[in-house]
C-alpha cells in the first residue's frame, strides 16, 4: 500500500465572513494549490468536506461548484458529510484515494458558512443529527456537553476551574493564529462568570459559530519530493463510531469512537500515545478535550484535568494540545474543522507554525462528529 | 401513551428501541417505562435552546432499574434522556415519567413535523 504524503495546506480566515460557501471553498482550494505549486488540471480527485450547506444556505452540489470554480474538470469529485467530523472523514477519504492507487493527486477542501443564521437556527441544524427520541426534547450538542461535564466533575471530583483552564489555554494559543476567529486571551474569572449555556458549562466553554474553509493536498510519498521540499506523511489513520443515541453508552465519559479510532491509528503507525509530540483535539466544548485526552491514552480515565491544571498541555508544556487555538478560539466551521486540524499539524511538522511552533516530529488530530457519534484519528509524521 | 423500551433476544434492553439490539439480536418484547421510576444520573439546564423549545430547558439522563428485588433480573437497567418538569433537580434524585402532549413546537425547527412524534415523557421528582 502506498504511503500518503501531504504536500500543501491552507486555511482561510475563520470568523464572520462575507463570502458564501462556494467562495470560501474556492479561496482555500486555490490557496492550497498555490502553496504546493500544483495546477488544478493535475488533480485526479477533489473532495469537499461539508456538513450542511443545503440546510444553512440552500446550496447543494458544492463539490460540483468547486471543481468548476477551480477549473479542475474532469477530476472525480465527492462530498464528504460526517457532521462535525466531515473534515477528518475527508482526510480519510483522501488518504484512501491515494493509498489505493485510485488517485495520484487529491485535493481536499472543507468548509461551512454558518454565521448568517441565528444561534438558535444554527444550533438546530446541528441538533438535527440527533435521534427523534432526543430531538423532541430539545436536546442540543451543548446540552450533551453540560450533561457529560456534570457527570465527569461529580464522578472524578474534578474542579470546575479545570474546564475553564482549557478555554483559557486555547484562547491564549489562538492569539498567535492569524486565521483564528478570536485572537484574544480570556482569564479564568471571565470564563467562570460568563453566562450559563448548559449548566455547569458557560459561554466560554463552547466554540463559536464560524464561517471558513481549509484545504490539504495529498499525493503518494514516492513522488512527494517532486512537489515539495518539506512534507508530512500520514503514518496512521482510522475512523470509528459509537451509539447514535448518546445515553445508551455504558459510560458517559468514554467515547468509544475516540478509543477505537485512536487504537487503529496507533496500530497502523506503530506509534503510541507517548510518541505524539503535539495534538489537535476537537474542543467543540471544553469537556471534550478531557474525554479525547483520556480516550487516546494521553491520560488515565478521570485524570486529564490534572494535566491541564499542571500546565502540561500548554504550548510550552510537555505535551501541547490545540496549539492552533482549537475549535474554541480558532472557530468551528463544521466541515472545515477537521481539515484545519490537519493544517495545524502539517504546519507544526514542516516548521511553518510561526509563533505557535513547537518541537514536533509526530502529531495527531482527533475530529469528533455528533457527540462522539463518529470519530477520525489521524497521526502524521514529518518526512525524513 | 407508553414510553416504549425494547428487550432483545439476548436479554439486553434499550430506550429507544432499534431494529437490532446491543448484541445484534432482534427485539422480542416491549417494556413500558412510564410505569417505572428512575434515578437521575446527570442533568443540565440548557439556556441556548433552538426554535420551538422552552427556555430554559432542563434535561436529565435517568436510569430505570427494571429488576425486581430478589429476582435474577435484579440488574436490569436502561437509561433514557428527557426534559425535567422543574429546574430543581439533583443527581441521584428519584423521578417518574409524566406524559406531555407536545415537548417542543413541531415545525418550528428544521425537522419535518410529520417525520416523528412530538409527545413524550418529562421526568418529575418524586
Amino acid at each position: 500500500m502506498e504511503r500518503v504524503a501531504i504536500i500543501g495546506a491552507s486555511m482561510t480566515q475563520f470568523g464572520q465572513r462575507e463570502g458564501w460557501i462556494r467562495e470560501l471553498l474556492a479561496e482555500a482550494g486555490i490557496a492550497c494549490l498555490e502553496d504546493a505549486g500544483v495546477d488544478a488540471d493535475e488533480l485526479d480527485h477533489l473532495y469537499v468536506s461539508n456538513m450542511a450547506s443545503g440546510e444553512f444556505e440552500g446550496q447543494t452540489g458544492v463539490v460540483n461548484a468547486l471543481v468548476h470554480d477551480l477549473d479542475a474538470m474532469p477530476a472525480y469529485t465527492q462530498r464528504v458529510d460526517q457532521t462535525s467530523s466531515s473534515g477528518g472523514a475527508g482526510i480519510y477519504a483522501a488518504w484512501q484515494s491515494i493509498a489505493s492507487g485510485a488517485s495520484e493527486l487529491t485535493l481536499l477542501v472543507g468548509g461551512e458558512k454558518m454565521t448568517h443564521r441565528t444561534t438558535g437556527e444554527a444550533t438546530d441544524v446541528i441538533a438535527s443529527l440527533t435521534h427523534p427520541a432526543e430531538y423532541k426534547h430539545g436536546v442540543t450538542l451543548p446540552s450533551f456537553a453540560g450533561l457529560t461535564a456534570r457527570h465527569y466533575l461529580e464522578r472524578f471530583d474534578a474542579p470546575r476551574e479545570s474546564l475553564a483552564k482549557v478555554a483559557v489555554k486555547n484562547h491564549r494559543n489562538g492569539v498567535d493564529n492569524p486565521n483564528a476567529q478570536f485572537r484574544k486571551e480570556v482569564d479564568l474569572e471571565t470564563v467562570l462568570e460568563s453566562p450559563i449555556v448548559a449548566d455547569p458549562l458557560r459561554l466560554y466553554d463552547f466554540c463559536p459559530i464560524t464561517d471558513g474553509s481549509a484545504a490539504l493536498l495529498f499525493c503518494p510519498e514516492s513522488v512527494a519530493r517532486e512537489y515539495a521540499d518539506e512534507y508530512v506523511v500520514i503514518a496512521g489513520i482510522d475512523g470509528a463510531t459509537d451509539t447514535h443515541v448518546v445515553h445508551e453508552r455504558d459510560d458517559p465519559t468514554i467515547m468509544g469512537g475516540v478509543v477505537e479510532s485512536g487504537e487503529g491509528a496507533y496500530e497502523m503507525s506503530g506509534y503510541g500515545p507517548s510518541d505524539v509530540d503535539v495534538a489537535e483535539l476537537h474542543d467543540m466544548f471544553t469537556i471534550l478535550e478531557f474525554l479525547q485526552m483520556e480516550g487516546l491514552g494521553f491520560a488515565e480515565q478521570g485524570e486529564a484535568w490534572e494535566l491541564v491544571e499542571d500546565g502540561k498541555t500548554d504550548r510550552d508544556g510537555e505535551f501541547p494540545i490545540n496549539t492552533s487555538g482549537g475549535l474554541k478560539s480558532k472557530g468551528h466551521p463544521l466541515g472545515a474543522s477537521g481539515v484545519a486540524q490537519g493544517v495545524e499539524i502539517y504546519e507544526q511538522l514542516v516548521g511553518e507554525a510561526g509563533p505557535r511552533q513547537v518541537d514536533a516530529e509526530v502529531g495527531l488530530c482527533c475530529n469528533v462528529g455528533g457527540f462522539g457519534n463518529c470519530v477520525i484519528t489521524t497521526i502524521m509524521e514529518a518526512a525524513r | 401513551m407508553t414510553m416504549e423500551a425494547y428487550r432483545y433476544e439476548d436479554g439486553s434492553i434499550s430506550y429507544p428501541g432499534h431494529p437490532r439490539g446491543p448484541g445484534g439480536t432482534e427485539p422480542v418484547e416491549t417494556i413500558d417505562l412510564s410505569e417505572h421510576t428512575a434515578e437521575v444520573i446527570t442533568w443540565t439546564e440548557s439556556t441556548a435552546t433552538p426554535p420551538g423549545v422552552r427556555e430554559p430547558n432542563t434535561l436529565a439522563i435517568v436510569e430505570f432499574d427494571l429488576g425486581e428485588a430478589g429476582s435474577s433480573d435484579g440488574d436490569e437497567t436502561v437509561r433514557a434522556i428527557g426534559q425535567v418538569t422543574t429546574d430543581e433537580i439533583e443527581t441521584g434524585e428519584a423521578v417518574r415519567p409524566v406524559h406531555v402532549d407536545e415537548l417542543r413546537e413541531p415545525g418550528a425547527g428544521i425537522r419535518e413535523p410529520e417525520s416523528q412524534d412530538w409527545d413524550g415523557y418529562r421526568f418529575e421528582p418524586i
